[in-house]
């Protein structure tokens, strides 16, 4: 054995001697709350996309304990796509009146009725949001803007900074991205440009649902396992419902299922699963040879680079 | 394949409590072009089994279409995230990649290796508890790698691991691992690196990865990831044991914008907390504590962690203090172990690293971001260069981008600066562009 790989073995029996750090959890807790400090501090009129999905649900935990005892300090902003589940509509409307914040939302039926957007073929309306979500930016003269996006969760997603720059008209620049050193955010901006800033870059989905569980947080009740009339496409189940209807030969059955995500209702499908509780999700999500996106999430299946493009263009 | 509970897996069910007590480890990787880093970081996520099965098709059949035999895997794919990186197979920022053992979650900071390598390798290196620096055994120690051990020791990075690849492809000689390795110690103890962990590995078979090759029964030293399983964290070694550091966010006075969820309105309505993050140190209730700017003195009277109220709190614990005076301390100030407090400066050599493509001249006025304060500077002198492999100091009227060298910075206000040696957050600053917002530099504070 070498010198130097003695040295380590050395250094390995010291270990025990060292004092128990931070967990993981408690340390993703500790820089989600310092980047949302660092936001509400550095910037004008903040604002966090809010659609009563899970990742949205723990980053404004994480802003209610950021500036305990005070209330949240700045509002929520939800772009509907009009192809909501009611329970998740419902969760939010309890969520923001509990915290006593404000919501704005931006409908993307608005823009279908007056002409300004098309319905897709597809009849997915996740493209759609772009829009409207930028209006409402400019509208509310937003200079900041949460979200609740995780690296995990995709390639493209892998690339972005915590506080990340877009242009006057919303743009992602993937190929000219601000260093991000230490922990010293760079916010600087000029009229017209904001920032996207996402809290919980660091976290995985287990991370996720490890959080929500030890904190014991409140979500909509689709994440947990529930009898649904459900049929199959392209792999995934979807609920019968006013905006997703099977086409011939797809035979409607009676499943109990639950979400991994719960965006629009015309994109997101459901999985087969018997965990009810945050603690049997916790272990399912950890067992899962799938990604969440890649299972229920069939707008990222458009093209290997969806998800690039469509923050490119200014999606969050 | 939708049914979760069903899916066939590998990976062992934990429990959610041992998913509680993992500690968290941030590594970034380096390496020139064709040592095989994305393989090496592919390699360690499929064997640590981080790589799911939707992933792994995906990158199975963009593999085919690019003329890999059946069941190899173009592992680059997994990495390269955006589209100009696949269509042109080369990596242009740094990405970042999860994934947990039993012990640990780890954050690997994945750089490129080429073009731009400085620039990228302190980005992904700055806040890292260790940098893999990759070699390719048939090359050895090679002037690239010397540049990536000179930026990994003026950052300070608490570990360095050099991974020796394509051991196979040297027939898995142990005489050439040896001379690489007395090499790297030669290499290590002149930049002054501490204790650099050197391994045989194939990235591409597997060796020494996650699991201990049969085929160097002459190394006896740990896997890959049993390293990055067991190397103290760079809090753990040095953050608790340094005098309390809080830079001061923002000052929490809610008065009538209490949370409506607060049972008890009335003990909150002369509220004034002290919110930030620990940059090093311990605090409790009851300590005497100074604050910079102004030194006054006071004793903390509560600490709340992430909103629940604590004895005590620790290094990179997001906290609130409240304290027994009305002392006046806003954004940018410092509360510091009593009689420990840093000196305000107006003045500071600094090691530059320059990532804007417009290179620093003396003379330009630039914003600098220290802690919670931002502050307008002067860049009064470049003193000189760094040559990357030697580490000697050149005579230079301006830094390029991808530079590195010593700057005579002035501030137009007192900051508390430490040396970056003693405090990673206290001598560590961005160099911003006063008009455009642009990240000009990062610099790490002389003793």
């Amino acid at each position: 054995m070498s010198t130097i790989t003695r040295s380590l073995s050395e250094e390995r029996s010291d270990e025990t001697k060292r004092p128990q750090g931070l967990s993981a959890l408690d340390q993703l807790e500790a820089e989600g709350i310092h980047i949302i400090r660092e936001v509400v501090a550095e910037f004008e009129r903040p604002v966090l996309l809010f659609s009563g999905g899970k990742d949205s649900v723990v980053v404004l935990h994480l802003a209610a304990k950021a500036f305990a005892p005070g209330k949240v300090p700045f509002p929520v902003l939800h772009v509907d796509t009009g192809h909501n589940f009611p329970e998740v509509i419902a969760f939010r409307d309890e969520t923001v009146a509990r915290l006593g914040i404000d919501l704005e939302v931006a409908r993307v039926q608005d823009y279908i009725d007056d002409g300004r957007l098309a319905e897709r073929p597809d009849g997915t309306r996740n493209p759609l949001q772009t829009q409207p979500l930028l209006d409402a930016i400019a509208a509310g003269k937003h200079d900041a803007v949460f979200g609740g996006a995780r690296r995990d969760e995709d390639k493209a997603r892998a690339k972005e900074r915590i506080i990340s720059l877009r242009d006057e008209f919303g743009q992602w620049d993937p190929r000219n991205q601000r260093p991000e050193l230490w922990s010293l955010y760079n916010g600087r901006h000029l009229p017209g440009q904001h920032v996207r800033a996402f809290p919980i870059s660091n976290w995985t989905e287990a991370d996720i649902w490890n959080y929500i569980d030890r904190e014991n947080i409140a979500l909509p009740p689709l994440y947990y396992a529930h009898q649904r009339e459900v049929f199959r496409r392209d792999g995934m189940w979807w609920a019968v419902g006013e905006f997703s209807q099977p086409r011939a030969g797809e035979e409607v059955v009676r499943r109990t299922v639950r979400y991994r995500t719960v965006g629009d209702m015309s994109c997101t499908g459901a999985v087969e699963s018997d965990a009810a509780d945050t603690a049997s999700v916790a272990a399912e999500v950890q067992r899962s040879t799938l990604t969440e996106r890649g299972a229920t999430r069939a707008d990222d299946r458009i093209s290997e680079a969806a998800m690039e493009d469509r923050k490119k263009d200014g999606y969050f | 394949m939708s049914n979760l509970a069903a899916d066939v897996s590998s990976r062992s069910a934990r429990s959610t409590a041992s998913e509680r007590a993992r500690t968290l480890f941030r590594f970034a990787t380096a390496g020139s072009v064709d040592d095989g880093k994305s393989t090496l970081v592919g390699r360690l996520l499929h064997d640590a089994k981080a790589i799911l099965a939707d992933q792994l098709e995906q990158v199975a059949a963009t593999s085919r279409q690019r003329g890999f035999a059946h069941g190899e895997f173009d592992f680059a794919l997994l990495t390269d995230g955006l589209r100009a990186e696949r269509e042109q197979g080369i990596t242009i920022d740094v990405a970042y990649r999860y994934f947990a053992t039993d012990r640990r979650s780890f954050i690997l900071a994945d750089c490129p290796g080429h073009v731009q390598y400085t620039r990228n390798m302190v980005t992904g290196s700055a806040t890292a508890d260790a940098v893999i620096v990759l070699v390719d055994a048939r090359k050895g120690i090679i002037e690239q790698t010397r540049r990536h051990l000179a930026v990994v020791s003026l950052l300070r990075v608490a570990h360095v691991v050099i991974a020796v690849n394509k051991i196979d492809l040297v027939g898995f000689d142990e005489n050439r691992f040896v001379e690489i390795e007395l090499e790297a110690a030669r290499v290590a103890e002149q930049l002054g690196l501490p204790g650099i962990h050197v391994l045989p590995v194939s990235a591409l078979e597997g060796d020494n990865i996650v699991d201990r090759s049969e085929r160097t029964p002459w190394y006896q030293g740990p896997t890959l990831i049993d390293l990055l399983e067991s190397l103290p964290t760079a809090v753990e070694i040095e953050d608790t044991a340094a005098p309390f550091r809080l830079p001061v966010q923002l000052v929490l006075r809610p008065q009538g914008g209490l949370s409506p969820e607060i049972a008890d309105p009335e003990r909150y309505r002369d509220f004034r907390g002290f919110a930030g993050r620990i940059a090093a140190g311990t605090v409790s209730v009851g300590d005497s504590v100074d604050v910079f700017p102004g030194g006054h003195s006071t004793t903390v009277t509560g600490i709340h962690i992430a909103g629940q109220e604590a004895d005590a709190a620790t290094a990179a614990q997001s906290v609130t203090l409240t304290l027994a005076d009305q002392i006046d301390a806003a954004r940018g100030a410092v509360i510091a172990a009593s009689g420990t407090i840093p000196a305000g400066r107006r003045e500071a050599v600094v090691e530059l690293f320059q990532l804007d493509p417009r290179a620093t001249t003396a003379g330009s006025k630039v914003l600098v971001k220290h802690g919670t304060a931002t502050v307008q500077a002067l860049i009064a002198e470049v003193i000189d260069r760094r040559d990357l492999e030697t580490l000697a100091h050149h005579d230079a009227e301006s830094l390029a981008v991808n530079e590195i060298g010593r700057v005579r910075l002035r501030f137009a206000a007192d900051l508390p600066l430490e040396p970056y040696a003693q405090s990673r957050e206290g001598g560590s600053l961005v160099l911003i562009h006063p008009a455009d917002g642009a990240t000009l530099a990062a610099a790490t504070v002389e003793d």
